[in-house]
């Protein structure tokens, strides 16, 4: 080995590390007000919407009051966290990843994760979708709430139509949230990394391969070689 | 144990390509936002009409399901069910009592098999709620509220009613001349059946002219007033004289 610039002990030099930060605190803390306030949509709006509810819960007045402020609430942790300057840079940077979708990313999509040469970044198109998915629903809620809110600054057939809006996007919704649930409690890691924001080194190998590598500089496939002194 | 902070863009390996590098890809979730957005912008501008549609193509289903899960579909049609108090309240028939007081001859109180012995009144006929839903073709019967007014004899002074429920907290009115209507009864039988507690049973006022708000659910008084004395809803906003078409901004088609 003698003679090139590639010191043989830099095959060794760095170890693998056993965790890597996956969110950080202004993402976990955004991530569980999202939830505590969609929840009580869902909740709320349940009790409104199911008849069986209505009868169970009844105080429609009280009960749509909380839905109304709830729903005014639901856009502002994302947009505090996303004007937080540096403590919303985590945020930020992970927003732009759920937002773009490489190469992989659409081939994991068409072959619904079967194809294993596919290797994805920190996101797969499935949270990738969920993300986006909820920022429309935020979106659309909103504005067909308020229209419901305050029927009468509209057309009269647009407090219909609103309504109409609002009763279909709740039903995805609901079947959306709950999907997203049983993901998470089916990668005990992953919903771990969202209470203390680290996920294992292994875990990050095996599910965000690129992630893994652009963060550690290490190859994913775990001979713990510098990525960059191959090049 | 080591814990690699996040570091953007600075140890990138030469190895990720451009079009495999998640930052630099297509926006789809920017798509995918923006064409939810647009669709729920048409949803607002054509959602009344697709609602229509929806409703004619589902009744013919809803008929034959005997789950009624169908119900839960929105805008498939069907009652919603509005309590403004803590739970549905309950009284049965047996314990039920109707008392019309106020500005009387004689007051009077009457049970549900008094009423049940008064001349019925049938009609097939929709209801209409102020939010938007109606549900067509309803089968009510019941004692035509003129028709109990004469009972108890209103005086001179007497002008409007106000309607009490025994949920104790909804309050309803009309003017005696809305009152006396042909087709504003106190219902004992709804859908065909007697009318359930959730639908407002034992007893219920169907003021068919007017939007839902205006047919007070748990009808327990009858009250003749000097004057009109605005009810629950309209303390929230409705309109005193719910004319179906005619009211609260709305140009439903009137239940005829």
């Amino acid at each position: 080995m003698a003679g090139t610039t590639r010191p043989s002990t830099e095959r060794v030099a760095t170890p693998p590390p056993a965790r890597l930060l996956r969110f950080d605190l202004g993402e976990r803390v955004l991530h569980w007000l999202n939830a505590v306030l969609m929840l009580t949509m869902l909740g709320t709006g349940s009790a409104l919407y199911i008849p069986e509810l209505s009868e169970l819960v009844g105080r429609r007045g009280l009960v749509l009051t909380i839905h109304v402020y709830a729903g005014i609430a639901l856009p502002f942790p994302l947009l505090l966290t996303a004007l937080a300057g540096r403590w919303g840079k985590a945020f930020r940077s992970d927003a732009r990843r759920l937002n773009r979708w490489s190469a992989d990313d659409r081939r994991w999509f068409r072959t619904r994760g079967r194809d294993a040469f596919v290797r994805l970044g920190k996101f797969n198109p499935g949270q990738k979708l969920n993300a986006a998915f909820t920022v429309g629903v935020i979106v659309v809620m909103l504005a067909t709430g308020l229209i419901m809110k305050f029927p009468n600054e509209w057309p009269l057939s647009w407090r219909t139509g609103a309504t109409f809006v609002h009763d279909w996007v709740y039903l995805a919704a609901a079947i959306v949230v709950a999907g997203h649930i049983l993901f998470a409690v089916n990668d005990a890691e992953s919903l771990r990394s969202m209470v203390r924001g680290w996920v294992p080194g292994s875990w990050a190998r095996r599910h965000a391969p690129r992630w893994y590598e652009e963060q550690t500089g290490l190859r994913a496939d775990g001979r713990g070689e510098r990525s960059k002194a191959k090049a | 144990m080591t814990t690699v902070e996040h570091s953007e863009g600075q140890d990138t390996p030469p190895t990720i390509p451009p079009e495999q590098d998640e930052r630099r890809g297509t926006p789809v979730g920017r798509r995918v936002v923006l064409g939810m957005a647009g669709l729920g912008v048409l949803g607002i501008l054509v959602g009344r009409r697709v609602q229509n549609w929806i409703s004619d193509v589902m009744a013919p289903i809803q008929a034959a399901d005997p789950t009624g899960l169908t119900q839960l579909l929105p805008a498939a049609g069907g009652f919603r069910f509005y309590t403004i108090t803590g739970s549905f309240p309950s009284k049965s028939a047996v314990d039920y009592r109707l008392t019309i007081s106020g500005l009387v001859d004689k007051p009077v109180t009457l049970t549900l098999d008094d009423l049940k012995a008064m001349p019925a009144t049938s009609m097939v006929k929709d209801f209409q709620c102020v939010t938007g839903w109606r549900v067509s073709s309803v089968h009510w019967t019941g004692v035509q509220l003129g028709y109990l007014l004469d009972l108890a004899g209103v005086q001179p002074a007497g002008k409007a009613l106000k309607f009490h429920s025994f949920d104790e907290a909804d309050t309803e009115s009309l003017t005696l001349e809305q009152a006396r209507r042909s087709d504003v009864i106190v219902a004992y039988e709804m859908l065909g059946a007697p009318v359930t507690r959730d639908h407002g049973g034992p007893v219920r006022l169907y003021v068919a002219p007017m939007y839902g708000y205006k047919s007070l659910k748990w009808l327990d008084g009858i009250e003749v007033t000097s004057s009109v004395i605005p009810g629950y809803w309209e303390n929230n906003g409705y309109d005193v004289d719910g004319w179906i078409g005619g009211s609260n901004g709305r140009d439903d088609t009137p239940v005829d």
